[in-house]
């Protein structure tokens, strides 16, 4: 068996395995964690205040819109995730994948000028808020070595899956899809989860404000 | 001061100059092991959820008025609960088990705990405007109370809430006595001339009072006796549960917050009361209608706790309190348990309106306002009172001057003393006024007028 082989069959199976495995082992621990405590009666609707938490905070609270670095944040990371997204689901090669491997069926992928286009707003918003964390004198006291390896296993990820766009090397390829491979078992273990989290952590603390008749 | 205390001196550890106090003599060990204990006792999946949603933005601080008024970047909301966080992923977080196995341990020191105590308790008021800005929705507010239970549980709180907090178990209120509690309602009562009846056996409210208020707030006590009298609701005062703030809250001991609340809804479940009015505190209000239930185990539906703002603001919106119009200009300061942590940014602005007073608002105002600086236990912690007197001078005090008006007012007390204190520090000719008194001296009613300062 060649190694892109291994990368493909085995590596790949173990990588995604750990991804679903632990990933699926966080958030039951999150949810079963200790024991529910009594509410209040409630003064409001905890179901509607946690819907609009959980979309009200894809735009940034007027708390904090009269500083730069919260537009700065904000632009950035949309220009990251959706960057990033559209290369994940609409670059040719991955639909491929995922149509070949995965699903069974595919979609109409992005042209090449539209993954350039994608793949720029993503490094750019990636690299913008990567500098940020080793600059700002608040991002970086808080940040963990965990988020600067999230960010640099995700930049590499990128950085390779560019390389290997043309599919004329399989070595690109394996590399490309090794780096996939690392991200993903580090991805359950990591902030990276957030992916995930974001609904859990909206949608109670936007439950608990529903409640009392105010919004969080 | 308790005798079990020793203020700052970082006597276990050598260091000095440091803002931190120690009570009780325990090993290093003990302490740090009863604040990772204390941190995680009441984890549920909310509190789980917070600790696993963090990715590091930093836009808390944004929002956090220490943050703001200083530019330290230590005041950052979510840096304030960092030594828990470790220790929560190496031993309760959900690959606990993996650390454990690999042999990695938290190197949570109890040098670092106390470095953290001023975090915890000197620069942040729990007013949970971090909450409102974090894009994860984590409620850093909430984790800061779980924080501030390990801290009580390892003896490391701020000498002066220590104090107070041992009168609280002593006495229930840091106030005094029952007949302590009787003699001043009965000083007051005969002062302005307003019936104030106390321990009844019977009744359908039971009124509660603050410690602020029965030592320096005599005349929202009147107002509060005169508006109950005037919409003819049968209450009472119990000398044996009059205390609504809850001590036990504000500095993490959770066994005392519990028996606080407690007292106050059995006493009412006692008398046959189907309402519990707390007063001007905002804290105190929290603690008992949102978390009641907590100690109970279900809702406490039979028991209404209510607001005395909200009371005041039902009672005027239904028509039922009238008052006479004051028309002058009024700003308004937003308590922040009152109106964003419950909801009640409705209330006072229907008072204001019956006062016939032109609202300017603050800006910002309502659920986005900032918190006075002294909630949280924070006015009651001496050694934060030069921090807190900067944010004022950052923060509040421009805020007030922008509008122009000619009353500042609030309906909390804690915000009025607070506000009251940096007015006086800053040496502003300005004065902060109570909702509550304006009401108080402005109703309709047969009775003579109340007079602030001067009884009727």
């Amino acid at each position: 068996m060649s190694a892109i082989e291994i990368l493909e069959g085995p590596l790949w199976k173990i990588s995604a395995g750990i991804f679903v495995v632990f990933g699926l082992w966080r958030l039951a621990h999150i949810l079963m964690t200790g024991r529910r405590r009594a509410k209040a009666r409630p003064a409001g609707s905890p179901a509607l205040g946690a819907v609009r938490t959980i979309f009200g905070h894809f735009l940034p609270s007027p708390t904090i819109t009269h500083s730069s670095k919260t537009w700065f944040v904000t632009l950035m990371g949309y220009s990251f995730h959706l960057g990033l997204f559209a290369l994940l689901l609409f670059a040719a090669p991955h639909v491929a994948f995922l149509k070949n491997q995965v699903l069974g069926f595919g979609w109409t992928p992005l042209p090449r000028w539209g993954f350039i286009v994608a793949a720029e707003f993503a490094f750019a918003g990636l690299l913008a808020l990567w500098l940020r964390r080793m600059l700002d004198p608040v991002v970086r006291l808080i940040s963990r070595p965990d988020d600067h390896i999230a960010s640099g296993l995700t930049f590499l990820v990128m950085l390779t899956g560019c390389f290997a766009l043309g599919e004329q090397s399989v070595v690109l390829r394996g590399i490309h899809l090794g780096l996939v491979e690392l991200w993903l078992v580090y991805f359950p273990f990591s902030s990276l989860m957030h992916s995930f989290t974001w609904p859990l952590s909206r949608g109670l603390s936007g439950a608990m404000a529903g409640r009392r008749g105010t919004r969080a | 001061m308790s005798s079990d205390t020793a203020t700052g001196a970082g006597a276990q550890s050598g260091r000095k100059n440091r803002n931190f106090d120690v009570q009780r003599d325990l090993p290093d060990e003990v302490r740090l092991a009863n604040a990772m204990d204390g941190f995680v006792a009441e984890f549920g999946p909310t509190a789980a959820s917070y600790m696993n949603a963090c990715v590091r933005c930093g836009l808390c601080a944004e929002a956090c008025q220490f943050y703001l008024a200083t530019g330290d970047e230590k005041y950052t909301p979510i840096h304030k609960i960092k030594p828990f966080e470790e220790a929560y992923n190496l031993t309760e977080g959900p690959f606990a088990w993996l650390y454990r196995a690999i042999g990695r341990a938290p190197e949570l020191s109890i040098d670092e705990l106390q470095d953290w105590e001023e975090l915890i308790y000197d620069s942040c008021n729990m007013c949970g405007r971090c909450t409102l800005a974090c894009p994860m929705g984590i409620d850093i507010a909430g984790l800061v109370q779980e924080a501030r239970h390990g801290m009580y549980m390892a003896g490391l709180l701020p000498d002066r809430l220590a104090y107070i907090v041992s009168k609280a178990e002593k006495l229930h209120s840091p106030f005094g006595s029952p007949e302590d509690f009787r003699k001043t309602v009965r000083k007051v009562e005969k002062d302005y001339g307003v019936a104030m009846p106390i321990d009844r056996e019977k009744a359908d409210v039971l009124l509660t009072a603050t410690a602020e208020e029965l030592e320096h707030h005599p005349l929202a006590m009147a107002t509060i006796a005169r508006v109950l009298n005037h919409l003819g609701l049968d209450w009472t005062y119990s000398s044996e549960a009059f205390e609504a703030t809850n001590f036990g809250y504000l500095s993490g001991n959770s066994e005392l917050q519990g028996e606080l609340t407690v007292r106050l809804i059995d006493k009412a479940r006692e008398i046959g009361a189907s309402m519990l009015i707390i007063p001007e505190c905002g804290h105190a209000w929290g603690a008992t209608r949102w978390e009641a239930a907590r100690w109970y185990g279900a809702p406490v539906d039979d028991v209404r706790v209510r607001h005395i703002v909200e009371v005041l603001g039902e009672a005027v919106r239904d028509g039922k309190l009238k008052c006479e119009k004051v028309n002058e200009s009024i700003t308004y300061h937003d308590p922040c348990q009152q109106i964003r942590r419950g909801g009640l940014e409705w209330a006072p602005r229907a008072i204001i309106r019956e006062l016939g007073m032109e609202l300017r608002e603050l800006d910002p105002h309502g659920v986005e306002a900032f918190c006075c600086g002294g909630g949280g236990g924070v006015l009651a912690n001496e050694r934060a009172a030069p921090l807190r007197q900067k944010v004022f001078e950052n923060i509040k005090k421009p805020e007030v001057e922008a509008t122009g008006a000619k009353h500042f007012a609030t309906s909390c007390n804690i915000c009025e003393l607070t506000l009251g204190k940096d007015i006086k520090a800053s040496g502003w000719d300005k004065q902060i006024e109570s909702l509550i008194d304006l009401v108080g001296t402005h109703m309709i009613t047969d009775e003579p007028p109340l007079r602030p300062g001067k009884p009727g």
